[in-house]
């Protein structure tokens, strides 16, 4: 239904894309004092009602919806109404912004420091600032940018100040809080602090989603958060999360306002700051926890050079011309508008189509670097390449993803050699060249002698470092890629079977990249297209046939997916020996780890996307929307039971047993 | 009867009745233009009261426009100096210059008097279709006496209502399916008559009232291959008897509401249904459409009015038994028959319910610093159930409209107690001339009581803001609702076209239905190339406990427009769309008509839905009274 019309085939290619601006440049030249203290007066919401930050908690606690809840949490417990108000209170309190400029120009003056610090240009799509300006007078915005490092929304504001524009109230985990200082700093510039979960707790849903919608509804700034819910530790594009952008909705779906406006915002970097950070992080290295102290620490980052970063704001996206067709606005006539009403399902999945297709937004204009090639390539050849041949691959590749409609930033006019030798420059904690290969730097150890599992754990660390580069550039080929694995399993060439396989791995793979639900035909012709235009096959009557000059195109996609299909495999295996019927959830993850450790160590598996807990935890998610295990909680225990059966027949389609050398990894 | 000094005091107070009414109506009493029904008719039907003058006689065609609204001596137009004037005798307005207009229009609207699209000039008979008659049917009517024609004139002037399309038709002059013949039934048992004869020969009966439905609903079906008949109550005009004991009227339903005002209070009554089209709309079209009153606040809509309806069926005749003021008898019957929009039956007489004249009648206004402070004092006068006869809210827009119809001020004075108003308000108060608004009040009742009631609404306007801003206000306030209808006519003069539409919603909507709907609509033009933003104005018109009901008012300039008329249905489609998708209503008393029908199902759901088809299926199963509304 809905996604007939959000995801039409088109050809990706053909989409126009804003030029962008270099905002350092500016910075460097004029004094960064004067800046932060500009004149500041941003174009505001023509409905705006005017309300400061405290009138605003008192809006929400005396809004009807909070009441309402209020008195049925009271009745539902047995407490007087004042003290679940006070516990209202008190929950608003401790999630409210207060969003002050001063603040916001002290952030304008300190990041301007940084930002030089740090990268090399800050580019921004200034039409896409210009629409945004437009967009903000119109309707109330809905900022939704990507997710890849804790700059992204410091960069957000900062933008909008030097633009401008109405500064964002933004969404932040709670974590934050825990950082003293720094928590309230970023209190006062505009982040309200929600918990990381909150399921059953009626009274804090109440507060949160009043306290968003009155926020909205009134206009009082533009309302931004990640869909993404936290930050990517693969740079792949995580699941959307629906919860928030589901009550951003609500003010239009009841008339609450004529239209909302979301605008999808792609910030891309050249190199993250949180790195290996991540890795270590997908290894098993808990999230250090958000500290001051850890904060002043990682000053020395100051000192390195992370390149190119890109911020492109999207054409705001109507929710009214979404809903077109789709919503019908008359379901919510019958019960009074402050009363909470689960969304029915159509509106669920409605919702839940326009999550995902605003993350697509976001990738499509994710900028790449010529380093998401280089690294993909790199992943490819574990024992390194000649640098020569690199050079050549690399320029194949490049065509390759702007024929795919990649928004690859590659130096125009500059030998392709070049290009290769600033990426490792940038990346040289990463690649290097050693005697005219190039490969993956693997940081010895100080000290003592390894062990052997210890080896292989600062070997993962680079690798997974690396493939977070790789993964940037994944979107652009994971349809034509599924086609092409599709295209190798199936025993056919007939469009039918391909298209029966294709869906097979599409399901099995859409919580691992973004693949919109219900989209799987247009998936498909899309992948059809892509690689017919690149000349990798031909599309025959009832057939897709692979061209004589297709090999190295497919056997690069199919490569390209092997740490997928071979995690997700080891993650079946797993499931499948181990001796238990149950499996509690909280062992799942070091069970695989370490089965796929022994792996490793035994030298049947190559790829080391199988310890990340990202592959792992998707993989699961997978086989729990699969039926192949289900999840069961008794008291605070969740155990996983494992259908053998179900799970053994999807590692089958997987691909079988791990072969230990396919025909295709010895490509290019 | 009354004693001969009751009669001289009715007739004095009927005469200040009549002042009250020419206030928000008519210049003058007594427009002696017209020509007598003398016919009398042949059924033994007791009359207390002789028929009266009409204001609108048989030949519509003598007295009213047949390609526009209303009498066609009263009409809108910019005269050589480019000064607006309104022409005629008849209204109050009537004779003035209106110097603000033409800036109004020419900066609302982006016109120009030098672009004119001006209308047919006369009613070119030939190209009016022949009529397809039933032989059989004319001879029977004939032989039994009734009244008939198959007059061109008679025939376009009951083949349409007031719609925009409608209208723009006739300007045009391209005519479409029409009635076949016109008949008028002098009373019931005519209409009985004719019905039987209908049904014997299976024609199709259309009944025609006053013809101001804004709903399709007279608009004759294309598809419909029987000889059409509009059956024309205009000529069953009689009060039949008062009943003071019971304050009640039994009066024929082609009465239309000027003359049965006007005769009601000869005798010192009123029933006070004062609906916007009173001028020329009937009683029976008021059953038949659910119709409500401006002063609904004392006196009721249509349905609290009604005590007993005579309404003649294929079926045969269906009323109740008694005039009890209220019965557990199952469903009310009556409610069948409200609402039915002409697809069962004709109303012939209705007992209707009526009052003692006001003894004072006290017009006012307030100003609001913006619309939703104008809501919020609405909503808590509705809850302290202290509505006024009448009290309606403008938004900016029609705020400035109505100024625009400020007649040339005869002296300076006015001028500069004008110009200190407007300097206490917007200065002094700091009202923002782009948001503010006005409501306007109609008081009714004693002297006393309305001068304590005017003081209570005042206080709670206070609360909200409010401002009190005079009785000259309020009165231009109501009056731009009865020339609005001519008003659309100048427009359609200058290639501006528009129309009015409404609904009812509960109070917590108002505000976001109100906007939404002018947005929607301001949007839709945009989308579909309409060159100048529109007039997407609202007012709130009447207030209820539960909730209010709205009117908007749209048009827009048409020039550069291939097919302007589609595009305006267009958009009236999609803010009744966006009406119903935030909480209004169908419609508040305009009806479904044809319309609106494609809503029904949604409206009603497809049970209540299956209720109303099956009530058609018995009472008239071969479609007699087919003119395909509502269902």
């Amino acid at each position: 239904m809905a996604s007939k019309v959000l995801y039409s085939l088109r050809d990706p290619v053909s989409k126009k894309r804003d030029d962008f601006e270099d905002i350092l440049e500016e910075r460097r030249n004029s004094s960064d004092l004067r800046y932060a203290l500009k004149c500041y007066t941003p174009a505001v919401y023509r409905n705006l009602v005017p309300c400061t930050a405290s009138m605003l908690k008192n809006l929400v606690l005396e809004s009807d919806a909070l009441r309402y809840v209020i008195n049925q949490v009271s009745v539902e417990s047995g407490e007087s109404p004042e003290t679940v108000q006070e516990e209202a209170s008190q929950v608003l309190e401790e999630m409210a912004h207060r969003l002050q400029l001063s603040t916001i120009r002290f952030f304008a003056l300190t990041l301007s420091k940084a930002f030089k610090a740090l990268y090399r240009s800050v580019r921004v799509n200034e039409e896409g600032v210009q629409r945004l300006q437009q967009a903000i007078q119109e309707h109330p915005v809905v900022l939704l940018p990507s997710h890849r490092s804790y700059m992204d929304f410091l960069m957000m504001s900062y933008l909008l100040f030097t633009y401008d524009l109405a500064l964002p109230v933004i969404a932040a985990g709670m974590d934050f809080m825990s950082m003293k200082f720094v928590g309230e700093m970023l209190r006062m510039s505009g982040a309200f602090f929600i918990r990381r979960s909150f399921g059953g707790d009626k009274l804090y849903w109440a507060v949160f989603s009043e306290y968003v919608k009155t926020m909205l509804r009134n206009g009082y700034a533009p309302v931004e958060f990640f869909l993404e819910g936290t930050r990517s530790r693969t740079a792949k594009s995580l699941t959307p999360k629906t919860g928030l952008l589901n009550i951003v909705m609500e003010p239009f779906f009841k008339g609450e306002v004529f239209d909302v406006n979301l605008v999808p915002v792609s910030i891309s970097y050249e190199r993250i700051l949180e790195e290996s950070l991540y890795a270590r992080e997908l290894l098993g290295v808990p999230k250090p926890k958000e500290s001051t102290s850890g904060l002043l620490k990682a000053r020395r980052i100051l000192s390195e050079d992370f390149g190119t970063m890109h911020v492109y704001f999207g054409a705001p996206v109507s929710v009214r011309s979404l809903a077109q067709g789709h919503i019908s606005r008359s379901q919510y006539n019958l019960v009074p508008r402050h009363v909470p009403q689960r969304p029915v399902a159509d509106t669920q999945a409605f919702v839940n189509d326009v999550a995902f297709r605003l993350v697509r937004l976001q990738e499509e204009n994710m900028v790449l670097k010529p380093w998401a090639l280089i690294s993909t390539l790199l992943l490819q050849n574990p024992d390194g390449v000649e640098l020569s041949a690199l050079t050549q691959q690399a320029d194949w590749l490049r065509h390759l993803a702007l024929s795919f409609g990649a928004f690859l930033d590659w130096p125009d006019g500059e030998p392709c050699s070049k290009v290769i030798s600033s990426s490792l420059t940038i990346h040289r904690n990463l690649a290097r060249v050693s005697e005219g290969r190039v490969r993956l730097v693997v940081p010895e150890a100080s000290g003592a002698e390894l062990s052997a599992e210890e080896a292989e754990f600062h070997r993962a660390v680079s690798v997974l470092s690396c493939a977070s580069y790789r993964n940037q550039s994944l979107h652009v080929f994971v349809r034509p890629a599924l086609l092409a694995v599709a295209m190798q399993t199936a025993n056919s060439n007939r469009r039918d079977e391909l298209y029966k396989s294709f869906n097979i791995l599409r399901n099995i793979f859409s919580n691992e990249f973004i693949l919109c639900p219900g989209a799987s035909v247009q998936d498909f012709e899309e992948a059809c297209y892509l690689l017919v235009k690149c000349g990798a096959v031909q599309e025959l009557k009832q057939e897709v046939v692979m061209s004589s000059s297709g090999q190295t195109t497919l056997s690069f996609l199919c490569s390209l997916l092997e740490p997928f299909l071979h995690g997700y495999q080891v993650v079946c295996r797993c499931l499948c020996e181990d001796p238990q019927e149950d499996l509690p959830e909280k062992n799942f993850v070091p069970a695989v780890r370490n089965f796929a450790l022994q792996l490793i160590l035994a030298g049947s598996l190559r790829y080391y996307e199988a310890l990340s807990s990202d592959l792992q935890k998707n993989a699961l998610a997978a086989l729990i929307r699969l039926n192949a295990v289900k999840q069961l909680k008794t008291g605070d225990r969740v155990l996983l039971k494992i259908d053998k059966m179900a799970v053994n027949s999807l590692e089958d389609a997987l691909g079988g047993n791990i072969p230990t050398q396919k025909p295709v990894l010895a490509r290019l | 009867m009354a004693s001969n000094t009751d009669v001289s005091e009715r007739q004095r107070s009927a005469r200040q009745r009549l002042r009250i009414i020419a206030g928000h109506l008519q210049k003058s009493e007594g427009n002696e233009h017209t020509a007598l029904s003398a016919q009398e008719c042949k059924a033994e039907t007791p009359r207390s009261n002789a028929a009266k003058v009409t204001a609108v006689p048989k030949r519509r065609q003598e007295i009213m426009k047949w390609n526009g609204w209303g009498y066609s001596d009263s009409r809108f137009l910019f005269n050589k100096k480019g000064q607006a004037e309104f022409t005629g005798k008849r209204y109050r307005l009537s004779g003035l210059i209106l110097p603000s207009l033409k800036d109004w229009f020419e900066g609302t609207f982006g016109a120009n008097l030098q672009h004119k699209s001006p209308a047919t000039a006369s009613l070119n008979v030939s190209a009016v279709p022949p009529p397809t008659l039933n032989e059989l049917f004319v001879e029977e009517l004939k032989a039994a006496g009734v009244a008939l024609s198959t007059g061109p004139e008679d025939r376009v002037f009951r083949s349409h209502g007031h719609c925009l399309h409608e209208v723009f038709a006739l300007r045009e002059g391209r005519i479409g399916r029409i009635p076949d013949l016109v008949v008028w039934p002098n009373c019931h048992d005519d209409v009985v008559k004719i019905v039987e004869l209908a049904c014997k020969h299976n024609v199709c009966l259309i009944p025609y009232g006053g013809g101001t439905s804004v709903s399709s609903a007279l608009e004759c079906p294309p598809e419909e291959t029987r000889s059409i008949v509009s059956l024309d109550t205009s000529q069953m005009n009689r009060i039949l008897w008062i009943d003071e004991k019971n304050l009640t009227a039994h009066v024929e339903a082609g009465i239309i509401g000027q003359d049965l005002e006007r005769q009601l209070n000869e005798s010192g009554y009123c029933t006070g249904h004062e609906p916007d089209s009173m001028e020329f709309s009937s009683l029976g079209g008021w059953v038949a459409t659910r119709a409500s009153g401006m002063k609904k606040n004392i006196y009721g809509n249509i349905e609290d009015l009604v005590v007993h309806i005579k309404m003649v069926t294929p079926r045969g005749v269906i009323e109740k038994s008694c005039q009890g003021p209220r019965m557990s008898t199952g469903p009310d019957i009556h409610h069948f028959i409200l609402g039915s929009e002409g697809t069962l039956g004709v109303v012939t007489e209705v007992t209707m319910k009526i009052r003692p004249v006001p003894e004072y009648q006290k017009y006012g206004s307030i100003v609001f610093p913006n619309f939703q402070q104008g809501v919020a004092c609405l909503r808590e006068v509705a809850k302290q159930r202290c509505a006024p006869a009448s009290i309606r809210l403008m938004d900016n827009e029609q705020f400035q409209f109505g100024h625009a119809l400020k007649p040339q001020v005869s002296s300076i004075f006015t001028s500069f107690l004008d110009g200190l108003k407007k300097f206490y308000i917007t200065k002094f108060k700091g009202f923002d001339p782009h948001h503010l608004c006005v409501a306007t009040l109609l008081f009714e009742g004693d002297r006393e009581k309305v001068l304590q009631h005017e003081k209570q609404v005042y206080d709670i306007a206070a609360k909200f803001g409010g401002l009190a801003a005079g009785e000259d206000n309020g009165q231009r306030g109501y009056m731009l609702t009865f020339v609005i209808a001519y008003l659309r006519d100048l427009g359609m003069d200058y290639y501006v076209i528009g129309e009015s539409f409404e609904t009812s919603v509960p109070w917590d909507r108002v505000l976001d239905l109100c906007r939404n709907v002018k947005e929607r609509i301001v949007r839709e033009c945009k989308e579909r190339g309409v060159q100048f933003p529109p007039l997407s104005t609202c007012r709130v018109t009447q207030t209820y406990d539960v909730g209010a009901c709205v009117y908007f008012y749209f048009a827009f300039n048409y020039r550069g427009l291939s097919d302007p008329i589609h595009v305006y249905e267009q958009v009236e489609h999609t803010a009744r769309e966006e009406i119903l998708a935030n909480g209004g209503s169908l419609s508040h008393h305009h009806g479904v008509g044809k319309l609106r029908k494609e809503w029904m199902r949604e409206t009603v759901s497809s049970v209540g839905l299956g209720m109303l088809k099956s009530i058609k299926d018995y009472v008239d199963p071969n479609n007699i009274f087919g003119n395909r509304n509502l269902l």
